[in-house]
């Protein structure tokens, strides 16, 4: 009798030091179907794919590939077994070709001599098969993050693989592009491979899975159909309580205008056009205005220019009736401008700094933590970064003295965001916060922006995601290359018309 | 006027050479500034085989058996690079630099034991090789062709082929880019950047012994290699880190350090009257300059100088 499992990871436990990475984690994959494999950042799924993957060896439980047990060492030995992954940061050469990338490792070769036109026509098969739209000659350099990724799941149809991870695959593309991507996962599906779907996105996981296993803190906690289960009931198995989708907020009390931008105009770094015209807004104390569009509507130079980051073409920057447009950015800051950056590792922390000196880095030459002969003041350093790790529940292995990089993403936003909230800010700037974060903490972000407006103070949120468009902000203001097109009441619209607006197929005139 | 093309070839061969060594190491992740160091190596090596080879030996032999103590003098000094970066993670600008100390030093307490042991009363660091050297030469007309021009030559055939026909290649430049990616698809990082770090002592060993047998028949080994290792470093990052414009970086620089030795047959630069210390720093101002307006736009390998971590994904 056939075995009806592609792969069976049984009892699986993998310890680190202090912690239990894995614990007796049982996951069954059915050959042919999608099966997600949800839980917060940190729940542990990371490391059974890893353990999968031959990059970890469990200290307990068995892997069986159709039945028979099966020995993982090294992804060499998954890779023999017909296991492949795509990362969640690619593993893309990037100066090289989407072909050379895609030969790498199991090149078709004459005594050596690379012999590229076999693997041309394969992959232009497969291309074609699966739905892949892929450029063989283009370098990874020059083509979409979208393109990207079809690379990476041509490499494992081209060594034949039939068991395919897909680490949080959306979580780099936009709308239209996880669109397709479902579309393609669906094929492969189809076609009869079988399908790990990591994610933390219950949509997706809704809209595309089969079966879902839920992991929490290392602990397995179920698997269910998708077709028998809703939303709630399995952010409630991620999480360990029911998480509201809906922030929880009271109306609006718009005070004075904090911000003011007139006829904001800045350059492009890509192209010879500005990447922002003429884009004039004002936000208020107690509200939350949020900038919608679709990624690269000049959303990013935006903000580089408000926050000091680039330098503006013309126009004009008021704050607290101040102009700042070329005022340096610890001015900006010492002002009352706080800015939770789009790109966290880039222009929010110092990765391979303490917890603590990325806490402080906007402070650290305030007399409370700097005497006057120039010296840090640790202590005072050490019980404000306690406070702030205590108060904003940011979890890390050894507390203050924990280096940036070997946190989880959730945990560094929260340490942004407790370190930008408690400079007491006038106007917090938020761009794209919850971005790869698990309900969990969207939920606690969230939160965090309401009580900002509700201390009255002025929030600008820059957000891609339509739900967090329509759920969080007072006001929506769209962009649409470079120019804000319309001006939208998020309890008098629809997420049709809002991508309209995003879309560019409808547009006013929009007076700040 | 010949005399400027055969030396400007001469000199060209041996940037080429060392330059392309370069290149395999950093194609392969390992930045390598002990390049002027190997070159030392390489020189001595092949000088004491010159030095020890019996008058009557036959050109052929003479020739291969030069070449190859060079190669494998190069060879093992890099291994000391190639240990301290690949395995103990060191800091690979700091080894390269004491690799260059250590080479100039290290040769010429060599040779000056090996002239004291044969007379006591010669402290000197020379090694001399007037009759061994003709074993390189052929006169043609009154160019006198040197073997290690077509030597050159092939290196850059060779070179050329390996990088970019080949599957080691292929993987040596992915170790070089995106070691992370290379291991996800099962490729040895560490074996590949051994791989590159020998050829770059195989090729800058070479490029030592052709260096201190261009134009002169005596070497002081207290002079080391005179920059000729940074100067390849130059042409190695003019180039891009490519070998067609590796070789057409080592021809203009070749040409400007030929221009010092010859300069003098021809009356109108004689009559300019500048003084030869000019000329002879021609090759180095004209790297500074060079680098000093193209390295902004200079591409080198993405992980060049940063150990291959495993654990780091």
């Amino acid at each position: 009798m056939e075995n009806q499992y592609a792969i069976e990871m049984l009892n699986i436990t993998k310890k680190f030091p202090g912690i239990i990475a894995n614990d007796n984690i049982t996951l069954q994959l059915r050959k042919g179907e999608i099966h997600a494999l949800l839980g917060e950042n940190g729940a542990g799924k990371s490391t059974l794919m890893s353990v999968l993957f031959g990059l970890y060896q469990p200290e307990e439980g068995e892997i069986h590939k159709d039945g028979r047990k099966v020995e993982i060492k090294d992804p060499n030995d998954a890779n023999a077994l017909g296991i492949g992954m795509v990362h969640q940061h690619f593993k893309l050469v990037e100066c090289f070709s989407v072909l050379d990338n895609i030969i790498l490792g199991v090149e078709p070769n004459n005594h050596g001599f690379l012999q590229k036109q076999d693997a041309r026509k394969k992959v232009m098969e497969l291309s074609e098969k699966y739905g892949l739209a892929v450029d063989p000659d283009a370098l990874i350099e020059d083509i979409t993050v979208g393109m990207q990724q079809r690379t990476e799941i041509l490499k494992m149809l081209y060594r034949d693989n039939d068991i395919l991870i897909f680490d949080e695959p959306t979580a780099v593309l936009t709308p239209q592009e996880i669109d397709e991507l479902m579309q393609i996962i669906k094929n492969l599906a189809a076609e009869g491979k079988s399908i790990l779907f990591i994610s933390h996105k219950l949509n997706e996981i809704m809209a595309v899975a089969d079966r879902c296993t839920v992991l929490r803190k290392g602990k397995y906690i179920g698997t269910v159909e998708t077709a028998n289960t809703t939303m709630e009931e399995l952010s409630s198995m991620m999480v360990g309580r029911n998480v509201s989708f809906h922030v929880e907020k009271g109306p609006s009390n718009p005070g004075d205008v904090i911000l003011s931008v007139e006829d904001l105009t800045v350059a492009s770094k890509v192209h010879k056009n500005n990447a922002v015209k003429n884009a004039s807004l004002k936000v208020r104390a107690g509200e939350i205005v949020c900038i919608a569009g679709i990624d690269g509507n000049g959303q990013t130079e935006f903000v580089h220019a408000l926050t000091g980051l680039d330098p503006v073409v013309s126009g004009k920057i008021i704050l607290s009736g101040r102009d700042i447009t070329h005022a340096p950015i610890r001015q900006r800051s010492i002002m009352g401008m706080s800015h939770i950056p789009e790109d966290r590792h880039k222009h929010g922390l110092v990765l391979d700094y303490s917890l603590e000196d990325n806490l402080v880095l906007q402070r650290y030459f305030e007399p409370e933590f700097t005497d006057k002969a120039g010296f840090l003041r640790r202590n005072n350093i050490r019980s404000y970064a306690e406070k702030l790790i205590d108060q904003y529940d940011v979890r890390s292995g050894q507390g203050p003295v924990t280096i940036a990089r070997s946190m989880s993403g959730g945990n560094q936003q929260k340490a942004i965001v407790a370190r930008e909230i408690d400079k007491n800010p006038e106007l917090l700037v938020a761009v794209q916060p919850t971005r790869g974060l698990d309900v969990g903490a969207i939920e606690y972000i969230h939160k965090q922006l309401v009580a900002q407006r509700d201390a009255g103070k002025a929030v600008l949120l820059v957000s891609l995601e339509l739900d967090e468009v329509m759920d969080v902000p007072d006001r929506i203001l769209v962009m649409y290359e470079g120019e804000i097109v319309g001006e939208l009441d998020p309890k008098a619209t629809t997420q049709e018309e809002l991508g309209l607006y995003m879309a560019g197929a409808k547009r006013d005139e929009v007076k700040a | 006027m010949v005399l400027l093309i055969q030396y400007t070839l001469l000199f060209a061969s041996v940037l080429l050479l060392v330059a392309l060594g370069g290149c395999f190491s950093e194609h392969s992740g390992v930045i390598n500034l002990g390049l002027e160091g190997i070159m030392v190596m390489g020189a001595l090596g092949g000088a004491l085989m010159m030095r020890y080879l019996p008058d009557g030996t036959p050109a052929a032999l003479m020739v291969l058996l030069v070449i190859l103590t060079s190669i494998i003098a190069g060879m093992l000094y890099s291994c000391l690079l190639a240990i301290s970066a690949i395995h103990c993670n060191a800091d690979q600008t700091i080894v390269g630099t004491a690799m260059n100390i250590l080479g100039t030093a290290a040769a010429t307490v060599i040779v000056k034991a090996i002239n004291t042991a044969a007379n006591p009363d010669d402290v000197s660091s020379t090694i001399q090789y007037v009759s061994a050297k003709k074993a390189f030469l052929v006169n043609i007309g009154s160019f006198e062709f040197n073997w290690f021009m077509l030597v050159a030559v092939i290196a850059l055939v060779l070179s050329y082929i390996t990088l970019y026909k080949t599957k080691f290649g292929l993987r040596l430049m992915a170790c070089g880019e995106h070691p992370q990616a290379a291991d996800s698809v099962g490729i040895n990082v560490f074996k590949m950047r051994w791989a590159g770090v020998l050829i770059s002592g195989l090729l800058g060993g070479l490029g030592g012994i052709v260096y201190i047998t261009c134009g002169v028949s005596e070497w002081k080994f207290e002079y080391g290699v005179a920059g000729f290792g940074f100067l390849s470093l130059a042409v190695m990052i003019f180039g891009q880190w490519k070998p067609t414009k590796i070789a057409l970086a080592a021809l203009l620089f070749g040409f400007f350090r030929a221009l010092s030795n010859v300069y003098f047959g021809f009356a109108f630069l004689k009559n300019l009257n500048i003084p030869s210390g000019i000329y002879n720093m021609l090759p180095y101002i004209i790297s500074l300059v060079v680098l000093a307006f193209t390295s902004k736009k200079s591409r080198a390998p993405k992980a060049e100088g940063i150990p291959y971590d495993k654990s780091l994904r």
